[in-house]
């Protein structure tokens, strides 16, 4: 294993090259440029033996992946933001046909106003059309799950695409340390794809085809049930992932929840910022702890209860919204306890929009709100803005 | 290579007279079973493509209404990696997926040079969804979203000249052809198929419900639009227009009455009272069109 310093978009591009894709469709935007960048020059430089297609569009880029993936081609692309919102369409079709596409985001924010920084609500505001999501809190996480994510994707019980998301800048452009896993390793861990079917002129079938009111209900529900069986495939691809290389990968991440009175649960880069506020917190003498969602969709909720129950608040921090409503995040972990009888209090926290910085002092001013509804019995108000600067408004 | 077995078969739920059935099995027949189809969404998906029958004996693919050729784009470039350099790449649009909807997605495919055949069966509106205009819908045509009325004649864009600006990509063949006109179709496609990169073919496809016309009419139709100088069968390769090949030139070319007077969606144009100045000019853009590409023998 040789281990190496780069940017978390080159550590997804090297999660791609390592898991040797056939063809690379992408079009390029902030903050993912590198990606298909790196692509290209590995390819220029013979160092990986694909495809590039370099497409008009995003929308053609999720186009082409669909067309090349049911040739049977490995295949995946990066986008973010706006490009993602651009390819949705498609984004639902590859799911609904069953293409283990993979794609690589750099999370950003969406406009108006335009913002080029992170969040998470380019790739939250697609969580329903089917695809798998990861999120990284590391460049070596985005790396590693380039690779568990093709594997997932690709395993006959799933069949689905799936995207890893590295947070805008503070992944995309930021230089860390990672492992870089031997390719034959890899190879052995991700063989060729080989689907049974695709399109093929010996053996002709259509994709994508009409379906009627008498049989469309029929193809949605044995999607849903593949990325229900996706859960269990995840569990099973980690586990082989940690025996092959060393790294365990879990679908939430716990950091000092056993006695936690508050638990804190995050996605993404501000994991780490968590935890190093809980360690602050704990010096206190405050019982709080937290949680990282490493997998988002198919979404853990039993392991999030098991894992958050005995709590006596839950905070979740969201850096997206759901306008209107609040986190999405937020109200999936609420949904999760509705039919238990006694459960911790949920509090919301939209954090981080458009890049705003997320400081340990945030996670501080989180955990006294939340012990301040402990103490009352109730949340007043359940969804909060962290961090607004109130000479703006 | 004609193949005996039809490889779009029978059943499929086209309108009785479409003219779309008549093109793709044509062409299907003309490419043979080495293929690889793709489809946009439109009349066509909708007609050959419900679950669990499907009216195609070669594999389809079809994704979305606008991007029937970088779904195209995708299969080539997956096929020709994984060593299936020999199978023909042919993707379907509908004038809506073509001209409008999907003509980004269009140009990227054909500046990027990739092998793949277009088709574009063009039946001058946006006909699955209930005849609204598109940007082949001719002048004067009423449709939908253009009705004829007391203020409109009905639409009042001429027809975007497709086949002629995706020539100018300089792709290696661009043809205009009709299914009146079979041989000539076959033709073009063979020729399509022999010349490597991307070739766009502009089939124009009568459709009896939109036109409003008999549907026994319809091959009638398509001949009367060749035989009026409405629609120029031509083919060029590069995009040099001094070069371009007219192959149907017409000696005592049709007054374009006799094609209108046919359909119902020009109907307005002769009654209550006849629109001579619209009439007057149709007939002035198509003299001009046939001039300009040296039509009259």
């Amino acid at each position: 294993m040789t281990k190496i310093t780069i940017r978390g978009n080159m550590a997804t591009a090297l999660g791609a090259k390592l898991s040797r894709p056939d063809v690379v469709p992408a079009y390029p935007i902030t903050p993912s440029t590198l990606f298909p960048e790196k692509i290209s020059e590995y390819i220029a430089d013979g160092e990986m033996d694909a495809e590039m297609i370099r497409v008009e569009s995003e929308h053609s880029a999720m186009s082409a992946c669909i067309g090349a993936s049911a040739c049977g081609a490995r295949v995946c692309t990066a986008s973010a933001s706006q490009g993602i919102a651009l390819m949705s369409e498609m984004m639902f079709i590859a799911a609904g046909m069953r293409l283990p596409i993979v794609m690589a985001v750099g999370n950003r924010a969406l406009a108006a106003p335009i913002n080029i920084w992170c969040d998470h609500q380019d790739t939250i505001s697609q969580r329903d059309t089917g695809w798998l999501q990861f999120y990284a809190e590391k460049n070596q996480e985005g790396l590693d799950l380039m690779i568990i994510a093709f594997k997932v994707c690709e395993d006959k019980r799933v069949l689905l695409p799936g995207m890893v998301g590295i947070d805008a800048f503070v992944l995309t452009h930021t230089i860390e340390a990672v492992d870089v896993p031997e390719q034959n390793l890899v190879d052995e861990f991700l063989p060729k794809y080989k689907p049974e079917l695709y399109l093929d002129p010996n053996k002709p079938m259509t994709f994508g085809s009409f379906g009627t009111p008498e049989f469309y209900q029929e193809f949605k529900y044995a999607q849903v049930k593949a990325i229900e069986k996706a859960s269990e495939v995840i569990d099973e691809v980690f586990a082989e992932f940690k025996k092959k290389f060393g790294r365990e990968y879990k679908k939430i991440v716990p950091y000092k929840c056993e006695d936690a009175d508050v638990i804190i649960l995050t996605m993404g880069s501000m994991s780490g910022t968590a935890r190093a506020a809980v360690n602050k917190m704990r010096e206190e003498g405050k019982k709080v702890g937290c949680c990282k969602l490493t997998v988002y969709r198919p979404f853990p909720g039993k392991e999030i209860v098991d894992l958050t129950k005995n709590a006596k608040v839950i905070a979740v921090l969201d850096r997206d919204i759901s306008p209107g409503f609040g986190g999405a995040l937020y109200g999936e972990v609420a949904a999760q306890f509705i039919n238990t009888s006694k459960h911790p209090l949920i509090t919301n926290y939209i954090i981080g929009l458009g890049g705003r910085d997320v400081l340990i002092e945030d996670f501080e001013e989180i955990y006294d709100k939340s012990t301040d509804a402990v103490k009352k019995g109730r949340v007043e108000k359940p969804v909060e803005w962290i961090h607004l600067n109130q000479e703006v408004l | 290579m004609k193949e005996e077995k039809e490889l779009f078969s029978v059943g499929h739920r086209a309108c009785a007279g479409c003219g779309e059935p008549i093109a793709v099995r044509t062409i299907l027949n003309e490419v043979g079973p080495n293929t690889v189809a793709i489809v946009c969404t439109g009349c066509l998906e909708v007609v050959s493509t419900g679950w669990p029958e499907t009216a195609w004996e070669v594999p389809l693919i079809h994704a979305a209404f606008e991007n029937s050729a970088s779904v195209a784009s995708g299969v080539k470039v997956a096929l020709e990696k994984l060593g299936k350099k020999d199978i023909n790449v042919i993707a379907f649009g509908g004038d809506g997926g073509t001209f409008d909807i999907g003509f980004q997605a269009l140009s990227g495919m054909l500046e990027r040079g990739h092998n793949v055949k277009y088709v574009c069966l063009d039946n001058e509106a946006y006909m699955n969804t209930g005849i609204q205009r598109c940007s082949s819908t001719p002048y004067g045509a009423s449709t939908t979203t253009s009705p004829a009325g007391k203020y409109s004649i009905g639409e009042d864009r001429p027809k975007k000249p497709l086949a002629a600006i995706c020539a100018s990509h300089d792709i290696p063949y661009t043809a205009t052809a009709t299914i009146a006109y079979p041989e000539d179709l076959k033709k073009k496609v063979k020729t399509a198929l022999e010349t490597k990169g991307p070739c766009f073919l502009h089939v124009l496809v009568p459709c009896p419900t939109g036109w409003r016309f008999s549907s026994e009419k319809t091959v009638e139709l398509a001949k009367l639009a060749v035989e009026t100088g409405v629609f120029v069968l031509w083919e060029l390769r590069g995009s040099n227009f001094n070069n371009i090949n007219i192959t149907k030139k017409l000696k005592g070319r049709k007054p374009v009455t006799e094609y209108l007077k046919t359909q119902g969606r020009f109907r307005h144009l002769f009654r209550p009272e006849i629109k001579q100045d619209v009439i007057d000019k149709i007939q002035k853009d198509i003299d001009e069109k046939c001039k300009r590409f040296g039509v009259d023998l």
